[in-house]
C-alpha cells in the first residue's frame, strides 16, 4: 500500500513543482528583477530616485503621450466600433455577413505594417497622396500629415476596433430579441429601442472592448514607433526601446526603462482590474432561450449610402494600405510613380533568395513561432492540468504567474529577460535567439492557458470516473477520455501562439542581435534604415504568409468540428 | 361580437407552411389558448397578430382597425398596435428598475408624469410588485419577473393581451398561482387575451374557447369541454389528455377486436364511412374504462401501479396494451388476472 500511496502524491507534486519552475524561470524572475531594478538604488529600497525619473520632461512626455494617445484609440476605436457591429447584427445592411468578416480582416494584419503603408501614404512630403495633391492639383501643402497624434491615433483605430466590435456585436446577437420586441410592444420605435434599451443592454461589452483598446493602445510599439519618432512624439514602449538600444547598457538608462515599464504595469493591471469588474458586475443576463430573429431597422435611404461607406471604409483601411505595401515592395527606387516600368518583382526574389538578412529573418520567426507554440503549448496543458483538476496546494500562485504575462506589456517581458538573462545569473544568452524564445514563451504562456483550461474545465471529473467505473486505467482514461476531448483546446492554443509570434515586433526589437533578426524586426530596421522598398516588399511577404496560416486555421479548425 | 378577426391568415418560411389558412374570431372579454405541439404554428400566429411577421395571405383586423393585410400590403408596426404581451422568456430588461420597466410603455406614449405614476403603481399593485418597485427586476424570481412583464402590459390598459407561453420557464408551482392571477387580472380588466401554449392543462384551465393546431393547420376550436368531450379527430384525443387506441375489424353489426366479435361498446357504432373501410379505431380515456368479471373485451392485467389517488392498470388486449386508471377506493383486479374491459364513452376513428 505504502508505495502505491507515495507515487500517487508523488506525481502531482512533480507535475507542480515543474510547473512552478517553468513559471518562474519565465515570468517571475524577469518580473521581479524590473521592479527591483526600479526600486533598489545602490543597496537600499528608494523612492525618491524613480520620482526623478518620472519627472524628467522625457519620461514625463512619455507616459502623457501614451496617455493621449490611448485614449484618443479608445474612443474612436469604440464609437467605429460600436456602429460597425450594430450595422451588421441590427439593420437590413446588403451582404452583412461578409461585411462582417471584412471588418475582422484588421485584426489579422499587423498594425506597424499598415502604419509603415500610411507612411508612405501620408507623410507630408513623400507620401503619395499627399503628393499627388500637392504635385497634381496644384495644393501648397500636404493635406494630412500622419507624424501627428492624430495621425498616429488615426491608424490604431484602424486596427483595434475589432476588439469593440468582437465584443458588441457578439453581444447582439446573443441577446434575447424579446427584450426589444417587448419594447416594440409597448409602443417604442426602433430608434427609441436602440437608444433606451439596446445600447444599455450591451454596454457592459461596449466597456469590456474599450478597454481591450486602451489595454493594447497603451502598451503598442509599432505604430508610434514608425509615425512619431521621426517627430519626437515617444510613448512608453517607444521610450523604453529608445533607452534600451541608445544606452547600450548604461544604468542610468536601464533605470528609466525599468521605471517606466513598472508604470506600464501598474496602469495595465488598473484596466484589466477594472474591465474584470464591468464583465462580472456589469454584464447582464440578456442570453436568448429559443428564438426569433430580431426585427432589422429598415434604413430605407440610407441603405445604399450607408453600404458604400462600409466598402469605402474597408477599400480605405484594408485594400488601400495592403495594396501599397505590394505596390511599394515592387518599386525599383521608393518615390517613383507606380508606372509599369518603375515596378519589378526582383526586390521580392532579393529579399526572399538572395538576402541573408532578410532570409534569416523569415526562417527565425517561423522557427521560433513552432517552437515557442509547441513548448507553450505543452506546458500550458501540463500546468491547467494541475490548476484545473489536481487538489495541490498553492496552485493559486501558478494560476497567478501564468496569467500574468497577459497583463504585461511586451516591452515590459523582454525588458524582465534581459535583466534576468545576461549574465545576472551567469547565463547569457543575450543577442542569442534562445532569449527570444523565452520571452515569446513567457508572452504567449497566458494564452494557451487559457485556452486549455477551459477545454479542461469541459472535462468533468465524472467523466474520467465513468471511463474508470468501465475498468480503465488512470493512464488508459487520460488517453481515450481526456486527451482527445482537449485536443481542440491544445491546438487553438498552438495556434493563437504560433500566428501571433509570426509577426511579432514589440518584444523581438528590444532583443534580437545582428542574425537574430525576426520578420518584425527586419521590417521595421530596413525602414529605419531607408530600405523602405525593401521593407515593404518583406511586409508584403508577411502579410502573404499571415493570411495563409488564418486560412489554414480555418481550414484545420472547421474540419476538426465537422468530424 | 367579435374583435380580433383572422382571416385566412397564411404564413410560410421557404417551402414550409407555417399557417395555413387560418380563420379566427375572438370577442371583447374573451381568452382563446392555441394549443398545439413546438413547430405547429401558434407562435407565428401570435407574432402575426402581434406584428412581428408579415402576412403571406390573409388578413387581420382589430374592431373596424385593419392590422395586417396581404392584398393591400398594409401592416401597423407592432408599436401602434396597442396590445400588451408578455414574453416565455419574460423579457424585462434588467438595465432599468421594475417600476422604470412598467412606466416605459406609458412614458414613451408621454403621458402626464402624475398619470405615469399613477397607472403604473396601479398596474404594480395588481400584480403584488409595489413592494420591489425600486429594486432591479434581476432581484426578482422568474414568477416576479414575469409579473412584471405582466404589469408592463398591463399600464397601458390594452385592449387585448397577447401571451406567449408566459408560465412555461415558470416552476410548477408559480404556473398554477400565475394562472389564477392572470384570470383574475382579466375578470376585473376585460381584456381579451389571446394565448399561446403547448400545456393543454393550462389551456383548459385559462380559456373560453380552445384552437388546436397541428403542422399550420386548425384542428379544432371550441370550448374546452368540447375539445375534451368530442375531439374532432384522433391528434386532438391523443394531445388532450391522456388515451388508449384498440385497432378494431368492422362489420355492419359489430367489432372484432384480436380475434374476438364484440358488439358495439355502449352500443355507440362508428360512422357508417369507417364501418366501410373495414377497420377502425376505439379510443378511449383510461379513466373512462370501466372492468367487468363477464363480458367485455378480454384482457389480462400486467401490471398495477399505485399513482397515489389512482390505481394504472396496463391490460393485454391480444397485441395491444390498453392503459386503465381506476380510484384506489374499489377493488381492481389481480396482476395476471383475466379481465373484460367497458367503454361506456367510445370514440371511433379511421384508422390512418
Amino acid at each position: 500500500m505504502s508505495t502505491k500511496t507515495e507515487s500517487r502524491f508523488g506525481t502531482p507534486e512533480l507535475l507542480f513543482g515543474l510547473s512552478v519552475a517553468v513559471l518562474v524561470i519565465v515570468v517571475a524572475v524577469p518580473m521581479l528583477l524590473i521592479f527591483f531594478n526600479a526600486f533598489w538604488v545602490d543597496g537600499h529600497f528608494n523612492v525618491t530616485d524613480v520620482v526623478k525619473v518620472l519627472r524628467h520632461p522625457e519620461t514625463y512626455m512619455a507616459l502623457w503621450n501614451s496617455l493621449v494617445l490611448s485614449v484618443g484609440v479608445t474612443i474612436t476605436g469604440t464609437i467605429v466600433g460600436t456602429f460597425f457591429a450594430w450595422l451588421v447584427t441590427r439593420t437590413d445592411l446588403p451582404f452583412k455577413k461578409t461585411m462582417k468578416l471584412l471588418f475582422l480582416v484588421p485584426f489579422m494584419l499587423p498594425a506597424f505594417i499598415g502604419a509603415l503603408a500610411w507612411k508612405m501614404l501620408l507623410s507630408p512630403r513623400a507620401g503619395y497622396i499627399n503628393r499627388f495633391f500637392m504635385d497634381v492639383l496644384g495644393f501648397d501643402n500636404p493635406i494630412f500629415d500622419i507624424y501627428t497624434y492624430a495621425g498616429i491615433i488615426l491608424v490604431e483605430t484602424m486596427y483595434l476596433f475589432p476588439f469593440v466590435f468582437i465584443q458588441v456585436s457578439g453581444a447582439l446577437e446573443r441577446m434575447d430579441p424579446t427584450l426589444e420586441e417587448s419594447a416594440r410592444i409597448s409602443g417604442a420605435d426602433l430608434f427609441t429601442i436602440t437608444r433606451k434599451i439596446t445600447i444599455p443592454l450591451v454596454l457592459p461589452s461596449i466597456l469590456s472592448g474599450a478597454l481591450l483598446i486602451m489595454l493594447y493602445s497603451m502598451a503598442h510599439f509599432g505604430t508610434v514607433a514608425v509615425l512619431g519618432i521621426e517627430t519626437g512624439i515617444y510613448n512608453i514602449p517607444t521610450l523604453i526601446y529608445e533607452k534600451i538600444h541608445q544606452s547600450a547598457g548604461s544604468f542610468a538608462s536601464i533605470r528609466t526603462a525599468t521605471v517606466l515599464a513598472t508604470v506600464l504595469v501598474i496602469t495595465a493591471a488598473i484596466i484589466l482590474w477594472l474591465q474584470n469588474r464591468v464583465l462580472s458586475k456589469g454584464r447582464y443576463q440578456i442570453i436568448a432561450g429559443k428564438s426569433f430573429r430580431p426585427a432589422e431597422l429598415k434604413l430605407r435611404g440610407l441603405r445604399v449610402p450607408l453600404f458604400i461607406f462600409c466598402l469605402a471604409y474597408i477599400g480605405f483601411t484594408i485594400v488601400l494600405p495592403t495594396a501599397t505595401i505590394f505596390m511599394v515592395g515592387g518599386l525599383k527606387t521608393y518615390g517613383l510613380p507606380f508606372v509599369s516600368e518603375n515596378l519589378t518583382f526582383a526586390n521580392y526574389n532579393h529579399i526572399l533568395f538572395e538576402w541573408d538578412l532578410t532570409r534569416d529573418a523569415i526562417w527565425n520567426s517561423i522557427s521560433l513561432g513552432l517552437s515557442s507554440a509547441l513548448i507553450t503549448m505543452f506546458a500550458g496543458v501540463i500546468i491547467s492540468y494541475v490548476i484545473v483538476k489536481m487538489k495541490v496546494r498553492g496552485k493559486g500562485i501558478l494560476e497567478f504567474l501564468g496569467m500574468l504575462p497577459f497583463s504585461v506589456p511586451g516591452s515590459v517581458i523582454a525588458l524582465g529577460v534581459i535583466l534576468a538573462w545576461s549574465g545576472k545569473f551567469g547565463i547569457n544568452i543575450y543577442n542569442t535567439v534562445w532569449i527570444i524564445l523565452l520571452a515569446y514563451i513567457a508572452r504567449y504562456m497566458a494564452f494557451s492557458l487559457k485556452a486549455n483550461s477551459a477545454a479542461l474545465e469541459q472535462v468533468h471529473d465524472s467523466l474520467v470516473e465513468a471511463a474508470r467505473a468501465s475498468g480503465a486505467t488512470m493512464g488508459q482514461a487520460l488517453r481515450d477520455i481526456v486527451v482527445p476531448l482537449v485536443r481542440p483546446g491544445m491546438i487553438a492554443a498552438f495556434f493563437l501562439i504560433f500566428l501571433p509570434a509570426l509577426r511579432e515586433l514589440t518584444v523581438s526589437v528590444l532583443l534580437y542581435g545582428p542574425t537574430t533578426r525576426t520578420i518584425g524586426v527586419a521590417i521595421y530596421t530596413l525602414n529605419e534604415d531607408g530600405e523602405t522598398v525593401y521593407s515593404a516588399a518583406l511586409a508584403g511577404i508577411a502579410l502573404i504568409i499571415i493570411v495563409l496560416g488564418e486560412l489554414l486555421i480555418k481550414r484545420l479548425v472547421t474540419s476538426k468540428n465537422n468530424s | 361580437m367579435a374583435y380580433i378577426e383572422l382571416n385566412q391568415v397564411t404564413k410560410r418560411f421557404g417551402s414550409v407552411t407555417a399557417v395555413d389558412r387560418l380563420d379566427l374570431q375572438i370577442a371583447k372579454g374573451e381568452c382563446v389558448a392555441m394549443l398545439g405541439p413546438s413547430g405547429c404554428g401558434k407562435t407565428t400566429t401570435l407574432r402575426m397578430v402581434a406584428g412581428f411577421e408579415d402576412l403571406d395571405d390573409g388578413e387581420i383586423r382589430a374592431g373596424e382597425t385593419l392590422l395586417s393585410s396581404k392584398r393591400e400590403k398594409y401592416y401597423l408596426p407592432p408599436e401602434q398596435r396597442n396590445f400588451g404581451m408578455v414574453f416565455q422568456a419574460f423579457a424585462v430588461w434588467p438595465h432599468l428598475s421594475v417600476f422604470e420597466n412598467v412606466a416605459f410603455p406609458l412614458r414613451i406614449r408621454k403621458l402626464p408624469k402624475a398619470e405615469i405614476i399613477a397607472r403604473t403603481e396601479e398596474a404594480l399593485k395588481h400584480t403584488n410588485l409595489l413592494q420591489f418597485a425600486a429594486g432591479s427586476p434581476d432581484d426578482l424570481s422568474g414568477g416576479g419577473k414575469q409579473r412584471v412583464a405582466l404589469a408592463r402590459a398591463l399600464a397601458i390598459r390594452p385592449d387585448v393581451m397577447l401571451l406567449d407561453e408566459p408560465l412555461s420557464s415558470l416552476d410548477p408551482h408559480f404556473r398554477e398561482e400565475m394562472r389564477f392571477e392572470i384570470k383574475d387580472l382579466q375578470r376585473r380588466f376585460g381584456f381579451s387575451i389571446l394565448y399561446v401554449t403547448h400545456d393543454q392543462s393550462e389551456a383548459m384551465a385559462l380559456s373560453d374557447r380552445i384552437l388546436v393546431m397541428r403542422a399550420g393547420v386548425v384542428q379544432q376550436v371550441g370550448t374546452p369541454l368540447e375539445v375534451y368531450g368530442s375531439p374532432a379527430n384522433r391528434f386532438v384525443f391523443e394531445f388532450i389528455g391522456l388515451s388508449c387506441f384498440l385497432k378494431a375489424g368492422l362489420t355492419p353489426s359489430g367489432m372484432q377486436i384480436a380475434g374476438n366479435d364484440y358488439a358495439w361498446p355502449n352500443g355507440i357504432a362508428p360512422s357508417t364511412e369507417i364501418i366501410a373501410s373495414g377497420r377502425g379505431l376505439l379510443a378511449a380515456r383510461p379513466t373512462e374504462i370501466d372492468f367487468v368479471g363477464e363480458g367485455g373485451v378480454r384482457g389480462h392485467v400486467i401490471s398495477k401501479a399505485y399513482l397515489g389517488e389512482t390505481i394504472d392498470y396496463r391490460v393485454m388486449v391480444g397485441e395491444t396494451e390498453v392503459r386503465v386508471q381506476k380510484t384506489r377506493r374499489v377493488p381492481g383486479p389481480a396482476v395476471g388476472q383475466s379481465i373484460g374491459l367497458n367503454f361506456p364513452h367510445p370514440h371511433w376513428y379511421p384508422v390512418d
